[in-house]
């Protein structure tokens, strides 16, 4: 047989059936959208969540005080040193000098505190390091790298010690965060596939005489398979593009409210900036689920 | 010893069994090629289930069965559908595709045969004009009368000119005037070569025909007669 006649012929009989039966089409559509408004919502759940936790760990660093005999070079090197480490974002070194203007702008207030601070004869501030590493839960080994003998006689204190219990809850909280998230993702996700794939065998169900008719004046399985799939993968297609098209205005008047709440996070912009990716994932997701559903729910009518 | 090759269908010691009851018992039967052969028998007195054993939709329990000199259970699965296209259905319900047209109805049958379009373009509506749907081949069964769906059958039955038709209870569900258009138009085509075999239940048809009689009850054939009639 004719390949390529063979195949229009399935891509013809697909389409048509799928025309033919709007009602079962739309109310199976209707479901898939459901599940790929989950599969969007939650892959834009964990945008949020690792906005979240970034934003947070952006707000934890460690501060390394020198002894005030420290050279400025002795300082300099240790930090060209940190900046080599993986685990290390950013160094800056903050001079004895800019500490003392720091402190004075922070206090500039509190004339008190700024009279007895001129009354002193050298300046009591010690210069530092502030050290930010890519995860909060870095911080501890950085510490431990600052701790060893031959920094001893440089360093006066690491403030890691005084923020441990800080850094070490938040690192917690940001990791349950984001475990959390996959999870609630995962189970999701999982409870809108086996949604799908009921409906579709539904679907299937209600062409079971149809099948057994066209077994019986002799189609091959593929022959009676491939519309099917056909059908299940216009299915997913067209729910895709439905639910591309819908996430805009939900987005719009969503992600307001989450820009209010978290700001810094802007849904609307990510999905905007995004959109091939959602649309490539949202396709493929709905063409396997549609495809796969089919191909499963018929495999039982296909026997002999 | 009976010759399988003077046989167009034979049905050699066939016993089969469903859940420990028997639908056939030790069937014996042979039928020529261009016979016209009438099973009778009351319902569930295996009729059905001779005519689904020849198509190979199920295994016997025990013996053979050969239609043109090939034994249908040595048949691959995956070849079914190649035996299927030398028969003809026809049944009770029609079994047409419902979400077709009387000419898509017909058409399916040559395009899962691999037929071209324009073979399918030339012979679906002679057929259906043949059958007497002319002016109907863009309804839908449901569109459709009891007797004209079972022509759409009889079309399609015929579409890849098959050298047996299996007719079963054709006229089950047809009123008097459309039952004997089918029996008529079944004799028409037994004519024209195909051989028929006609299973029902319908005694009035039987004994009209005058035709070979095999009469089935509980599993058995209990006659076996030219020229036969229904007797119970």
């Amino acid at each position: 047989m004719n390949i390529k006649t063979t195949l229009l012929r399935i891509l013809k009989s697909g389409w048509q059936s799928f025309w033919r039966n709007l009602w079962l089409s739309t109310a199976t559509i209707i479901v898939m959208i459901l599940t790929l408004m989950g599969v969007a919502g939650l892959s834009l759940f964990n945008v949020m969540t690792q906005a979240v936790v970034k934003s947070l760990e952006e707000k934890v660093d460690i501060s390394v005080y020198f002894q005030k005999d420290a050279e400025k070079g002795k300082i300099l090197e240790i930090r060209q040193e940190l900046m080599g480490l993986e685990e290390i974002k950013s160094v800056d070194y903050i001079s004895q000098e800019q500490a003392l203007v720091n402190f004075r702008e922070r206090h500039k207030d509190d004339a008190m505190l700024l009279q007895s601070l001129q009354e002193l004869e050298e300046n009591p501030l010690e210069a530092s390091l502030n050290i930010k590493a890519n995860f909060a839960s870095q911080y501890e080994s950085v510490a431990n790298y600052l701790a060893q003998d031959r920094f001893s006689g440089l360093i006066d204190k690491i403030n890691y010690k005084q923020n441990k219990e800080i850094i070490e809850r938040l690192s917690r909280i940001t990791n349950n965060i984001q475990k959390g998230g996959w999870a609630i993702s995962l189970v999701l996700a999982l409870t809108a596939i086996f949604v799908t794939f009921n409906t579709v065998r539904l679907t299937m169900f209600n062409w079971r005489d149809e099948i057994s008719v066209m077994r019986l004046v002799g189609a091959s399985s593929w022959f009676i398979r491939g519309p099917f799939l056909v059908e299940g993968v216009i299915y997913g297609l067209v729910a895709a593009i439905i639910t591309l098209i819908l996430l805009f205005p939900i987005l719009y008047f969503v992600s307001p409210k989450i820009t209010s709440f978290l700001p810094g996070v802007d849904l609307l912009y990510f999905y905007q900036a995004n959109f091939w990716q959602y649309f490539l994932l949202l396709l493929f997701v709905g063409a396997a689920l549609g495809g796969v559903s089919s191909f499963i729910a018929i495999r039982r009518y296909l026997k002999a | 010893m009976l010759c399988v090759i003077c046989y167009m269908i034979f049905y050699q010691n066939v016993s089969k069994i469903y859940d420990g009851c028997a639908a056939l018992d030790k069937v014996n039967i042979e039928i020529k090629p261009k016979e016209f052969v009438s099973i009778a028998g009351p319902s569930g007195s295996g009729k059905s289930t001779l005519l689904k054993l020849l198509i190979g939709e199920e295994k016997p329990t025990k013996g053979k069965i050969f239609l043109d000199k090939q034994n249908v259970q040595l048949i691959k699965e995956k070849d079914l559908p190649i035996l299927r296209r030398k028969i003809g259905m026809i049944f009770q319900d029609f079994r047409l595709l419902s979400d077709r047209t009387a000419y898509e109805n017909v058409a399916f049958a040559m395009e899962v045969a691999g037929s071209s379009n324009k073979e399918i373009e030339q012979d679906v509506p002679q057929l259906l004009e043949l059958v007497g749907l002319a002016g109907k081949l863009t309804q839908f069964p449901n569109q459709l009368s009891g007797g004209e769906r079972q022509r759409v059958a009889i079309a399609r039955a015929l579409i890849h000119r098959p050298a047996v038709i299996l007719a079963d209870e054709p006229t089950g569900n047809l009123d008097l005037l459309n039952t004997w258009d089918i029996v008529r138009l079944l004799l028409k085509i037994n004519e024209l070569g195909t051989t028929i075999i006609l299973a029902t239940h319908d005694r009035e048809v039987i004994n009209n025909l005058g035709r070979r009689v095999i009469t089935l009850d509980k599993g058995r054939v209990i006659r076996d007669e030219e020229n036969g009639r229904y007797i119970f």
